[in-house]
């Protein structure tokens, strides 16, 4: 079975999900779409309020070539452009549409693209036309990954079906359910990265999603379908290359300088709609599970649509629910807020209870190595949380705090429960500012 | 139906955490030691299980004292370290030391062996030697008189002078033994293989049993709380430098299974120099401390002045673990062969 080094074996609970049909969530009174759901600029409003929009049209647009725009993901009217609670903790500007009870909710402006016979750039301007992210949940805007930087050159076209994050079973119903658009979404990029081949990595855990794919995949696509195996972070780019290729990709650097580019299963097969049949980022799959909620579904969800909306559609919250999450629970983002919209990067809210959430105690380190045993980077945990106690950043660079891509290994097997993965991000955060100010004294 | 608002937790991710915290792990290590610490109680009766109480009470007594205030203090006795120190140090000592100064071994182990140098996890010898290494420098003629366990007495008779008065002469009478390493260094007599395997000779607590000692790492390495790097590189050294020796001069040097098996070699592989504190946390680190530690062993055991000296050579190489650990950082991912040595 084809693997990276290290890593770690968190319980899975994916049965919770794992069999559930995705079910199309009932059209919402109302959505909230954040302006900035994407990394990079945030996107622009072309729509004022009072305007009735249609589904699926356009809304806010790019600023920039990183930065992607915006489409209604409900046919209504716009109620209001103004700062809402985000999925980050923070006040973001958000174009807030009430949905019409009595509009079909058809798609403004459906249609199939010509993808075989149009210049690459125009599929790439089509692709960022769509207002397409990165659905894994780092919501990067996919166009800019799709285009290859001069000199540089695309060998193998991965798509990410690890879903290594426990509880979290979105991409594998994807697999199992949307296999048609996810096929054509490689053979249009495929088109534009000029790949000599596909692999599909998938964890042995989804050996339906495997058995599936491989029944299905067309003869004439140049496409291989990888078991890895089950381990936490499988799905991290880095891994995910080591694990398929047997090669590292450099410091710093990123897999194109592999040569090999990656994107999540949701994003393809969401590709694959957009040139089928003109359908924009407007709403994608996500799991909602957990033993705090009491009914764990695979829900179809228009972006924008409010978290305590999901919740009460999945039965409501359980007496002892205790912590909500975006994304899975090794890298997900706690909310605070049940008026939070669900995002283009969201892939699964997470609610835990009293049993999960409770507090640890803090030991001191005992230089176990336990976390030397299992960063899928190789760095040295232990060192660096003793660096990171002590404020002594700079040095942290010399050991490779850089190369940490926070997945939270370390501080999941620490059995002195140090919080570690945590005290790296401050540790970077410090050090960007520290640059930061620098820079500004320098000017 | 709406949503009841719940009280929201924030924080930090990641938000699932692997089952055994370091409290868990003391227990298991000293679970495995039980076995150990009831066959000494087998072969030393009474004295055995006094020593290995004392110790306890002297460590937990030290640590509640001066182990910080509040928290700290909470914390400091609830990881279960304190415990281990004292088992582990009492499993060094001959059965009949008087108890006094087992229980200021004790003492001065989670003292000066721990608290002094900012607790646990900051230490940078290995608690329990550092209290024995005072015992042995204070104490020599009582730190060094073994006594025959099998046939002598019931359960009830203590041996030696267990309860001497502190800063009296202890009283050892007649039975005191040599052991097999004192007898195969001073007097050239060997001892059968399978009674230092199985035990029945005579040595300290925890000294005497290698097929214990091996069950119980075996299972701490089994499950992951020890790292099996340092024992099978301290028995891999020991045995080839041993056996050099052996087949330069067999009859002066013994043979490398008699070096495994005799003295503290079992107890300081398994239980001491796998102490994760005061050894290297890097794979190739602990190899090169292994390594580094069976050679040291078979040297003194050779060519110094004492018969065993799986002690010293564990300290000794505890003062060398943070170079060690320096020189020997992982390669990290994607940066070609060699990391960056930390500064």
């Amino acid at each position: 079975m084809r693997t990276f080094r290290h890593g770690v074996h968190p319980e899975d609970h994916k049965s919770l999900t794992a069999d559930r049909l995705i079910e199309r969530l009932p059209v919402p009174d109302e959505v909230i779409l954040p302006l900035s759901q994407h990394l990079g600029a945030p996107s622009k409003p072309v729509v004022t309020v009072g305007e009735k929009v249609y589904r699926g049209q356009l809304v806010a647009e790019a600023v920039g070539f990183v930065s992607v725009p915006l489409h209604a993901s409900v046919t209504g009217k716009v109620t209001a452009i103004e700062k809402r609670h985000h999925p980050s903790g923070r006040l973001v500007e958000s174009i807030v549409i009430a949905s019409d009870p009595h509009s079909p909710q058809t798609l403004y402006d459906g249609g199939r693209r010509d993808w075989e016979n149009a210049p690459v750039e125009e599929l790439l301007a089509t692709v960022q036309q769509g207002g397409f992210v990165g659905q894994g949940g780092a919501a990067f805007p996919t166009h800019v990954k799709l285009t290859v930087p001069q000199g540089k050159r695309v060998q193998f076209f991965l798509v990410n079906g690890c879903e290594c994050e426990p509880y979290l079973t979105s991409d594998h119903r994807i697999m199992l359910e949307y296999a048609e658009p996810l096929f054509l979404g490689i053979r249009i990029i495929h088109r534009i990265l000029g790949a000599e081949k596909t692999f599909i990595g998938v964890e042995t855990n989804k050996w339906d999603a495997i058995k599936s794919l491989r029944e299905q995949v067309p003869d004439d696509l140049p496409c291989d379908i990888i078991p890895l195996e089950t381990k936490y972070p499988q799905g991290a780019e880095k891994m995910l290359v080591t694990a398929v290729l047997k090669r590292e990709v450099p410091s710093g650097k990123l897999p194109i300088d592999a040569q090999v580019l990656i994107q999540n299963v949701g994003t393809v097969a969401g590709i694959g709609d957009l040139f089928a049949w003109g359908q924009p980022l407007i709403e994608r799959v996500v799991t909602v599970t957990g033993p705090g909620i009491h009914n764990p579904s695979t829900l179809l969800i228009p972006v924008g649509v409010k978290l305590a909306e999901v919740l009460d559609y999945c039965g409501g919250l359980r007496e002892n629910a205790r912590q909500i999450l975006f994304g899975g629970p090794m890298m997900g983002t706690p909310q605070q807020n049940l008026e939070v919209p669900v995002m283009k990067g969201t892939s699964g809210i997470l609610c835990l209870t009293d049993a999960e959430v409770r507090p640890r105690r803090e030991y001191a380190c005992i230089s176990c190595s336990s976390c030397l045993d299992v960063c899928p980077v190789f760095l040295n945990p232990s060192r660096l949380g003793m660096l990171a106690r002590v404020g002594h950043y700079e040095e942290m660079l010399e050991f490779n705090l850089m190369d940490c891509m926070e997945c939270g290994s370390c501080s999941y097997v620490c059995p002195s429960n140090i919080p570690l993965v945590q005290r790296f991000r401050v540790a970077k955060g410090m050090l960007r500012e520290e640059q930061a100010r620098q820079k500004a004294m320098a000017q | 139906m709406k949503a009841k608002m719940p009280h929201l937790v924030l924080s930090a991710s990641p938000f699932v955490k692997r089952q055994y915290d370091t409290p868990a792990i003391m227990r298991q290590v000293i679970y495995s030691l039980v076995p150990v610490v009831l066959a000494s109680i087998y072969f030393f009766g009474l004295s055995a299980l006094l020593v290995t109480l004392v110790c306890i009470a002297g460590a937990l007594l030290a640590e509640w004292a001066l182990g910080g205030k509040g928290p700290a203090r909470a914390s400091s006795i609830a990881d279960g370290s304190a415990i281990v120190t004292a088992v582990l140090l009492a499993l060094t000592l001959p059965p009949g030391l008087p108890l006094w100064m087992a229980f200021l071994g004790a003492v001065v182990a989670i003292v000066v062996g721990k608290i002094l140098f900012g607790g646990l996890g900051h230490n940078v010898f290995n608690p329990s030697l550092t209290g024995r290494a005072f015992l042995q420098a204070s104490f020599p003629v009582a730190l060094t008189t073994w006594h025959e366990h099998a046939n002598l007495g019931g359960f009830f008779e203590l041996r030696g002078d267990n309860l001497a008065l502190p800063f009296t002469r202890p009283h050892f009478d007649a039975v005191s033994s040599a052991t097999p390493l004192a007898n195969m260094k001073f007097d050239a007599v060997p001892t059968a293989l399978s009674d230092l395997f199985l035990g029945s000779t005579a040595g300290s607590l925890g000294e005497t049993s290698a097929l214990l000692i091996l069950l119980g790492g075996a299972y701490l390495a089994w499950r992951r709380f020890l790292n099996w790097r340092i024992p099978i590189g301290i028995f891999g050294s020991v045995f080839v430098f041993a056996t050099i020796l052996h087949a330069i001069d067999g009859a002066k040097y013994p043979s490398g299974e008699f070096h495994l098996l005799a003295g503290g070699l079992m107890l300081g592989a398994v239980f001491m120099a796998t102490d994760p504190v005061t050894s290297p946390v890097t794979p190739k680190g602990c190899w090169v401390f292994a390594i580094g530690t069976g050679l040291l062993v078979i040297v003194i055991r050779q060519f110094g002045g004492m018969p065993e000296g799986v002690m010293y050579a564990i300290l000794l190489m505890n003062a060398l673990t943070p170079l060690i650990d320096r020189l020997t950082q992982p390669r990290v991912y994607g940066t070609g062969r060699t990391g960056k040595a930390g500064a």
